[in-house]
């Protein structure tokens, strides 16, 4: 009698149909459709390094203008918060009239987002330049251009990678909503249905897509990790001394 | 019964007409929002300001009861945390791993594995909620000069009365600072809610079916809005919370700051 179920449950652990038509989490379905998940997560990390350079890029030069002529700090820190706080499933939608579907209204979306965190994250790191190094390197006879490119950056380094490590992991987890705005990424595989049946949120997608999103952001942020230790050689020096 | 009433009355019967076309698509969601339309599949009035208050109401309730249960766990927790000096590591880490799993997996991974309905949203949105408010409730405590924690033990207080009258106070404009960047994260993510079959203003957005794009950009400006209403909102609260003393001694704990520089702060963090 009770050698049908048990018969029934082998077969179906064996071809893997059944546990996908039941939505379950199934090992052997994602085993041999791993590389379908291959194409998102290269949209993904496009997605990402792209919004983040631009996004870097442009923080930059207004951290620097704002080092020159310090009252433009707080206006450009309310227009980029202000940009932060809006929603990004609003802001992709606001943006697809003007830009249309696509990757540009997602990176669009993306960039506006970096901009506080790396903003806010330069003019600290600048402004925690001791005022004594300034001092030494203009007595050195240094002009302020070198001043800050040979001085004050890479003294401010620790703080633009943290923010650069803040802003990447951010920008993943905003990436997995690019889908709404036709720029793909792993959100789409979060949010796919079900593979035979058409309901939301198939179970092995949702783990494997969300697996892989929180395993980027980790992976990116040791690899800045790493850079850091790799660019700044003084700053280990100076935590062993 | 309604189907039938319909079809016999007509446009009149519905009491709304379909939304003309050829218009801009801000100009024709700004209709959506002021006005009833009749849905894109037909046979239902939707949008204008009725239905977007029932939806803005759902909204905010999943949002309240989630952020409110965020500090009744958090604050707390933080707080004896700081008090006893533990837990650096768990402080941090929590709020970096809070950055890193994306709000849409975390709400698809309870809908699949949990289930549906308003309890499961508000434990997501609440799980959003709790790191923000938890580091900055730590480092809030931390950054009080242990000067004013000594004086306090050596006028008698007990070691609740310390937590009490003197840590938090003293804390309490960082924690507020959590407790808004987590409330503006929640009522931002609440746009999803509908995923996890509770009502909010995202339903025009993720129903373009019935809403059609006018629904969706006019959510998305309503969404839009009532963010950087809650930002502002908690901003001029948190001003009024911060104890009049405090606000202008900011040099005194810049300095306490800058020692525990190595702690992020996650002032405002970014989810949907």
């Amino acid at each position: 009698m009770s050698a049908g179920p048990l018969a029934q449950i082998q077969i179906r652990d064996r071809t893997g149909e059944g546990c996908v038509a039941e939505n379950g989490f199934c090992p052997d379905w994602i085993a041999e459709n791993l590389d379908k998940y291959w194409t998102p997560l290269l949209e993904h990390v496009y997605l990402t390094v792209v919004s983040v350079a631009i996004g870097f890029g442009i923080a930059f030069s207004l951290a620097l203008l704002a080092h020159r002529r310090r009252w433009l700090t707080g206006p450009i820190l309310g227009v980029t918060g202000a940009l932060y706080t809006v929603p990004s499933i609003a802001a992709f939608f606001l943006l697809l009239p003007i830009t249309g579907r696509g990757n540009t209204t997602a990176i669009v979306a993306l960039v506006a987002y970096t901009l506080l965190i790396l903003f806010r994250n330069i003019t600290t790191g600048l402004r925690n330049v001791p005022p004594d190094a300034v001092d030494a390197a203009r007595g050195m006879g240094m002009t302020p251009r070198q001043i800050l490119w040979k001085v004050e950056l890479p003294l401010a380094m620790p703080e633009i990678l943290a923010g650069l490590r803040i802003a990447l992991t951010t920008t993943i987890g905003l990436a997995t909503l690019a889908f709404f705005a036709g720029g793909g990424g792993l959100g789409e595989q979060i949010y796919s249905e079900k593979a035979g049946t058409g309901g939301l949120f198939f179970k092995s997608n949702v783990v494997v897509a969300g697996s892989l999103a929180v395993a980027l952001a980790a992976v990116s942020d040791l690899l800045v990790l790493a850079a850091q230790r790799l660019a700044l050689p003084w700053r280990r020096t100076l935590r062993t001394a | 019964m309604s189907a039938i009433l319909a079809q016999a009355g007509g446009d009149a019967m519905l009491g709304c007409e379909p939304a003309p076309a050829d218009r801009g698509a801000f100009v024709d969601a700004l209709d959506f929002i002021v006005s009833q339309r009749e849905s894109i599949s037909g046979g239902v009035c939707i949008g204008g300001p009725g239905e977007l208050l029932d939806l803005g109401a759902s909204h905010m309730l999943v949002s309240l009861v989630a952020v409110v249960a965020a500090i009744a766990i958090a604050v707390p927790a933080g707080l004896w945390l700081g008090h006893r000096g533990r837990g650096e590591f768990l402080a941090v880490s929590i709020s970096n791993v809070g950055r890193a799993v994306p709000s849409l997996a975390l709400l698809a991974f309870f809908i699949a594995f949990v289930g549906i309905g308003f309890t499961n949203v508000a434990l997501v949105l609440t799980l959003l909620a709790i790191p923000p408010i938890l580091t900055n409730t730590y480092v809030g405590v931390r950054q009080v000069d242990r000067e004013s924690v000594d004086a306090a033990r050596g006028v008698g207080m007990s070691e609740g009365q310390i937590v009490r009258r003197v840590e938090l106070p003293l804390a309490i404009a960082t924690i507020f600072s959590g407790i808004r960047t987590s409330a503006v994260a929640v009522v931002a993510t609440a746009t999803i809610a509908p995923l996890g079959n509770v009502q909010s203003l995202g339903n025009p957005i993720l129903e373009p079916q019935t809403y059609g794009s006018a629904g969706q950009l006019g959510a998305a400006i309503v969404i839009a809005l009532i963010t950087l209403a809650t930002d502002v909102g908690l901003g001029l609260v948190q001003r009024a919370a911060t104890p009049k003393g405090l606000a202008r001694t900011s040099y005194h704990t810049s300095e306490r700051r800058k020692r525990l520089s190595t702690i992020p702060i996650p002032r405002r963090t970014q989810t949907p």
